[in-house]
């Protein structure tokens, strides 16, 4: 259980994290989610007791980080950005250590066993950490965290550096710590957290701008009176056409996407369901309809919308950028 | 604290940082001996801890050098910082590492002593004072050593600094010479170093000059982990 209030925090005149308040419950699983540099590190290390808060609190089980830290970080196991390794060690020695250090009453060599087993560092336990690849590392990092079974995980981007088959490895395995601990995870994926969460807390320059379940914050900002329809012919008089129809708003022709395939973004009025109209308006002229959607928003650009306030376009915003400097460049 | 303790140790021998410090000591002592005591055909070892005070004052900082500073390179104080443990016990866990390769280092002056008894008498009273003696001095340098490298994440500097902090000490009594006014004078006597550890060589055991080495180190603790605890708060 996390409970964090107005927590805030600092750096001189800079604002790194801007009057947050959350909370995880039991067995459930948070998705902390922001841009890089949108203050997710920085929450997570104010909650672990790594660096204090400028105002704010955050309790750990009911134990305010700042009051009582050593009880506080009992019940943490904590998973920063970089792994905290020892280079000199092999991963047994350092497990060793973690356990000594976190004084955990668990009988050590069964716990430290079933630990490596369920992160598969087992083959690798009398290596050193330093000649392990960077996903092993990871993984030795992440086993450091469960050593002395804390209720709570605090995992800063648990994935990075793993690949695909061990990414899902992980992912199940946090899915699974989540029925019995209390789990945050961050990261800037979103499938990520689509696959993982229960709940999403979205951050964007050190505040927070969605905080939801999965599902319900993509059908709040998904559009189902929005469609993007493909279809051959000439551009002009199918936008005509389509503009035609009652209750149609907006009829924007977006791109060429095949030649002579134009893809158009059809915007109604809330509530109404055009695509019966879009169909028999198109069949009456003989233009055939390659592809039809609502414009339901995938996660990644309710992510963008959240952040930028724009859903669609930022990449064809930055890639004028770029054509702008070379342009530029070629002068 | 017994678990960092370890942990520290066990780094110094695996990498050659606690072998080639070990045996750079044992070398210096062997030499400073050969020179001093046995070419003198003596057993007074008085001149050899002196020597030993300004090997100690070079040396102790590259023992200590890492201690904090890798840890804040490595983001592995994370892990250290974030675990049930006391600031002042994580503190204590770095400063015993270097003081058990100290004493590892100091007892080589027992199989001198052993030795020299083989040829004449020999004042064990006035052995064991210096290596109380050796050891408070180390103490006094690891942990203003260990306060250095808390506050950089660079070896070199960690190592520059406390080598800089130690010629200071040495420095004192130079500065004393030169005081305009007996007050300050005496100021700066009171805080020599030399001459307290000098005491110990020429076979006097003073109490207030315990007092002093452990006092100074205790200070050093103590900042140590105020800097660790301001950085939680910056």
């Amino acid at each position: 259980m996390i409970e964090v209030k107005n927590l805030t925090k600092q750096y001189g005149s800079k604002t790194a994290v801007n009057n947050i308040s959350f909370s995880v419950n039991e067995g459930e699983i948070l998705g902390f989610l922001g841009p890089n540099g949108a203050g997710k590190s920085t929450t997570m290390n104010m909650l672990t007791g790594y660096i204090s808060s400028t105002s704010g609190t955050a309790l750990i089980n009911g134990i305010d980080i700042l009051e009582d830290p050593i009880a506080a970080k009992k019940c943490i196991g904590y998973l920063p950005e970089k792994p905290p390794v020892y280079g000199d060690m092999t991963v047994r020695e350092y497990l060793n250590f973690v356990y000594k250090l976190k004084k955990s009453k668990l009988p050590r060599e069964s716990h430290l066993a079933e630990i490596c087993e369920l992160v598969k560092i087992t083959d690798v336990q009398n290596r050193l950490i330093r000649n392990l690849s960077k996903g092993y590392q990871q993984r030795v990092g992440f086993a450091q965290a469960l050593v002395g079974n804390p209720g709570v995980l605090i995992l800063d981007e648990p994935t990075v550096g793993l690949d695909p088959k061990q990414i899902i490895e992980i992912r199940t395995l946090i899915k699974r710590l989540g029925k019995h601990h209390t789990v945050i995870l961050s990261s800037h994926i979103l499938p990520e957290v689509q696959a993982v969460c229960d709940r999403i807390v979205v951050i964007s320059s050190g505040s927070i701008v969605a905080n939801d379940t999965t599902d319900a914050l993509a059908r709040n900002l998904s559009a189902d009176h929005k469609l993007v329809v493909r279809t051959e012919g000439n551009s002009e008089e199918i936008r005509k056409l389509l503009s035609s129809i009652p209750g149609m708003e907006r009829v924007h022709v977006n791109r060429e996407a095949e030649p002579g395939v134009w893809e158009y973004f059809l915007e109604a009025a809330q509530d109404r369901d055009i695509r019966r109209d879009v169909s028999k308006k198109l069949s009456s002229r003989n233009y055939p309809i390659l592809m039809m959607r609502s414009n339901e928003l995938t996660l990644e650009e309710i992510f963008l919308k959240l952040t930028t306030g724009d859903t669609y376009g930022t990449a064809e915003k930055y890639e004028r950028t770029l054509d702008k400097h070379e342009k530029g460049g070629g002068k | 604290m017994l678990a960092i303790m370890k942990r520290e140790l066990l780094s110094y021998f695996t990498s050659p940082l606690g072998y080639v410090f070990i045996a750079v000591f044992y070398l210096f002592s062997g030499v400073f001996l050969y020179l001093f005591t046995l070419y003198n055909q003596s057993t007074d070892m008085g001149s050899v801890y002196t020597g030993m005070f300004f090997v100690m004052l070079i040396m102790i900082p590259v023992l200590t050098m890492r201690l904090m500073a890798e840890e804040n390179k490595q983001k592995t104080d994370q892990l250290l910082l974030t675990s049930p443990v006391s600031l002042p016990r994580l503190v204590m866990g770095k400063f015993l590492s270097a003081f058990c390769i100290l004493l590892i280092c100091v007892m080589i002056f027992v199989v001198y002593g052993i030795m020299l008894s083989a040829f004449a008498d020999v004042n064990w009273a006035i052995i064991w004072g210096n290596i109380v003696g050796m050891l408070l001095l180390g103490s006094l340098c690891i942990s203003s050593g260990l306060f250095v490298s808390t506050l950089t994440e660079n070896q070199m500097i960690a190592a520059i600094g406390s080598i800089g902090i130690n010629i200071a000490f040495i420095l004192v009594d130079s500065f004393a010479s030169v005081m305009p006014f007996k007050f300050l004078q005496d100021v700066f006597y009171s805080l020599s170093f030399y001459s307290r550890y000098n005491e110990f060589t020429i076979g006097i055991f003073s109490l207030s000059n315990i007092f002093f080495f452990v006092s100074v180190a205790f200070v050093f603790l103590f900042l140590t982990v105020r800097v660790l605890e301001k950085r939680r708060w910056a």
